[in-house]
């Protein structure tokens, strides 16, 4: 993984809550056996109307919101699958960060693990975010703030490890692997157990 | 003395490789993977990008069911498959389990079926455990007192490679169902209940304890029922402290001990329950005898109430469109709503229990008149105990389909879906927007009421359709 520092971009609002894995990608496309490509398809049936064009109702499809990174999205965003799917296309259509006051676990762990950044903001600040499209924020994973345009700033809870994976660009998996011996002694002791 | 614990957390602590720090997660062992075609590809790539072995192939165990077609080979032995994608994904798991060494129920197999379904069939899920997929439903196996959950495919790759997981130790929230439901009242209509009441997000960071009178009364398949859609209320598992209905369930498959053996895991897997005095974060009480037969009538599944109550007023704009997409009229019951097209099946309500439910409304009635219904078992071993008791043939004169085992309408993904606009009354667990097909409108229903549904035509009371006598 790239190391993720700093994020600086306008902000794009979708305040749908609940928005779930299916409508981020729906389940027809997981038929690939890759992870590329998948920004095509990323929020296809909201997205795209019946004859293939673009559907004006979708919030990012409006000019203002083209080439947004950070996404502002409803309470309880990515709930639903387990499908790593979604990031995938989140990060392929163009999008680096998601905010939301609730974000669904198995998601937020799985954006994590690709270096989209997924963020839970307090209630108010949340209100203002969604309030307010099309704003400039800078999102710093370091120090953990998200600043506003006029230099106002908020604080963000990030898991330690997440936080230091994504600055450091860490493998979690070479992570893992360097705990062979202890895995192997576990192993072991379960064998004995039985 | 110890400290008294929860359940979850006598069976964390026995899987802790590592200790959690303020810096690091902890890791987790992880005593069986299951594995199927749609999320996996990427994660045996990974493998192979860094000449990695597969750790654990005892370990690891496979099944086809998500893009698979639920209708037979033709003559030649061609499977209708939606589209090259889906086939090439299937082609795709067998040669990674073939190259990995794992044993694959695959189209040879006469255990083939949904993961949730076949890991206890085969006795492969067993209280105590920790079960991992690459799929949010494998809550499912904490049914049988397992720790078992969902998981992204770069952490399937973590298991394959290393049989351990990165793990914060979430929350603990015990939901305590007391009294009894009543007759004609079940598993999907208490979970669909509970869902309503604690909401989408009701258990996000928890683990769910389901526990009380009514859930010590329930069948295996229904603790399934109610532990699989434990992801819909947002919590990573739901777990049920095993008990003898556990191991009377158990005794005797494939892959539980046996003799002496099996003696002393009951006697290990007796002990897996929470303390008195264990404290949990949460604590919900549920009266069992307020459910009724319930029904989502929005676009998550926490829109769910009885089939006889209004639909309450949208309370903002968002909720307005949910009634929009499916609609729905406040003030109005879902029950009377025309319906288009019936599925039974999926790793909710795809077992021979759940199908017997249905079999017992449509045995000696017919599916109304432009109503498609589909009936899928979960697995091979669901689809002979079915066919052995004539089900098929109930479900074939009431005019519905009986397919092959897969995971069909429930995703949607091989084919087997709804036309934009129609409402389908599903024993399926999701009813987010296009789920069963583009434009699709889904409510979620027991198997009674499916069924019963079917041959209304529109949504209806299981209760008006008492079971018929068998036609001499
Ligand atoms: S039946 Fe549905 S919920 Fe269950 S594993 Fe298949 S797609 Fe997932």
């Amino acid at each position: 993984m790239k190391p993720v520092t700093r994020i600086h971009s306008r902000t794009a609002v979708l305040a749908d809550e609940n928005i779930d894995t299916d409508r981020i990608i729906p389940a027809r496309f997981l038929t690939t056996t890759t992870r590329e490509g998948l920004g095509r398809v990323c929020f296809n049936d909201w997205r795209y109307l019946p004859d293939g064009s673009d559907n004006p109702a979708f919030p990012l499809n409006r000019p203002e919101a083209k080439g947004c990174a950070i996404l502002v999205a409803g309470r309880n965003f990515g709930c639903g699958s387990s499908r790593e799917h979604a990031p995938w296309a989140l990060l392929d259509y163009g999008i680096r960060a998601v905010l939301s006051s609730e974000i669904a676990d198995i998601f937020r762990n799985n954006a994590l693990k690709n270096g989209l950044l997924a963020i839970v903001v307090a209630e108010a600040e949340h209100h203002w975010l969604l309030d307010n499209p099309g704003v400039d924020l800078s999102i710093d994973v370091r120090e953990q703030t998200i600043t506003l345009p006029g230099g106002k700033a908020f604080r963000f809870e990030l898991e330690p490890f997440a936080r230091h994976c994504l600055l450091e660009g860490v493998d979690q998996l070479g992570f893992l692997l360097q705990h062979a011996d202890a895995i192997t002694a576990y192993e072991q002791h379960l064998e004995q157990a039985a | 003395m110890n400290a008294p614990r929860t359940l979850f957390e006598k069976i964390w602590d026995a899987h802790v490789v590592a200790p959690e720090t303020t810096d690091t997660p902890a890791v987790l062992y992880v005593d069986l993977q299951l594995v199927h075609e749609v999320t996996s590809p990427q994660a045996f790539d990974v493998l192979r990008a860094q000449g990695l072995k597969l750790r654990r192939p005892d370990r690891t165990l496979a099944t086809l069911d998500h893009s698979i077609p639920t209708l037979p080979a033709s003559g030649n032995g061609e499977r209708p498959y939606a589209t090259p994608a889906a086939k090439a994904q299937v082609a795709r798991l067998e040669t990674n389990c073939r190259e990995f060494g794992i044993e694959l129920h695959g189209w040879n197999s006469s255990e083939r079926g949904i993961v949730h379904v076949i890991g206890p069939e085969l006795g492969a899920t067993q209280p105590g455990m920790t079960i991992v997929c690459g799929d949010s439903h494998t809550s499912t196996h904490g049914a049988f007192g397992a720790l078992a959950f969902g998981i992204g495919t770069t952490e399937v790759g973590h298991v394959l490679a290393t049989q351990c997981l990165l793990q914060r130790k979430p929350k603990t929230l015990a939901i305590h169902v007391d009294g009894e439901l009543p007759p004609g009242v079940g598993a999907k209509d208490l979970i669909l209940h509970i869902i309503g009441r604690i909401g989408v997000n009701g258990g996000t960071g928890h683990v769910i304890e389901y526990r009380g009178a009514a859930i010590e009364k329930l069948s295996m398949e229904a603790r399934m029922t109610v532990c699989n859609m434990s992801i819909e209320a947002g919590a990573r598992a739901g777990l049920i402290a095993p008990d003898d209905t556990t191991f009377a369930w158990l005794q005797g498959r494939a892959r539980v001990p046996h003799g002496a053996a099996w003696d002393a895991a009951v006697a290990k897997w007796s002990a897996l329950k929470t303390d008195a005095g264990a404290r949990y974060d949460r604590e919900v009480h549920i009266d069992a005898r307020e459910v009724k037969p319930t029904v989502t009538y929005g676009t998550h599944p926490g829109m769910a109430l009885a089939l006889d109550a209004p639909v309450p007023a949208a309370r903002d704009a968002i909720e307005q469109r949910a009634l929009d997409y499916m609609q729905a009229a406040a003030g109005k019951p879902m029950q009377g709503t025309p319906v288009d097209v019936v599925f039974v099946g999926s790793c909710t309500n795809g077992r021979l229990p759940d199908l017997r439910e249905a079999a017992h409304v449509l045995r000696g009635r017919r599916v109304a008149k432009g109503v498609r219904m589909l009936v899928v078992p979960g697995s091979e071993a669901v689809r002979r105990a079915a066919e052995a008791e004539g089900l098929h043939e109930v479900f074939r004169a009431a005019g519905a389909e009986w397919r092959e085992p897969g995971c069909s309408m429930c995703i949607a993904m091989n084919g087997d879906m709804a036309q934009p606009g129609q409402l389908v009354v599903s024993t399926s667990n999701r009813n987010f927007e296009g789920r069963q097909g583009k434009g699709a409108r889904t409510v979620l229903a027991s198997p009674a009421t499916a069924a019963a549904s079917a041959v209304a035509g529109v949504i209806a009371d299981p209760r008006a359709y008492p079971q018929q006598e068998r036609a001499a």
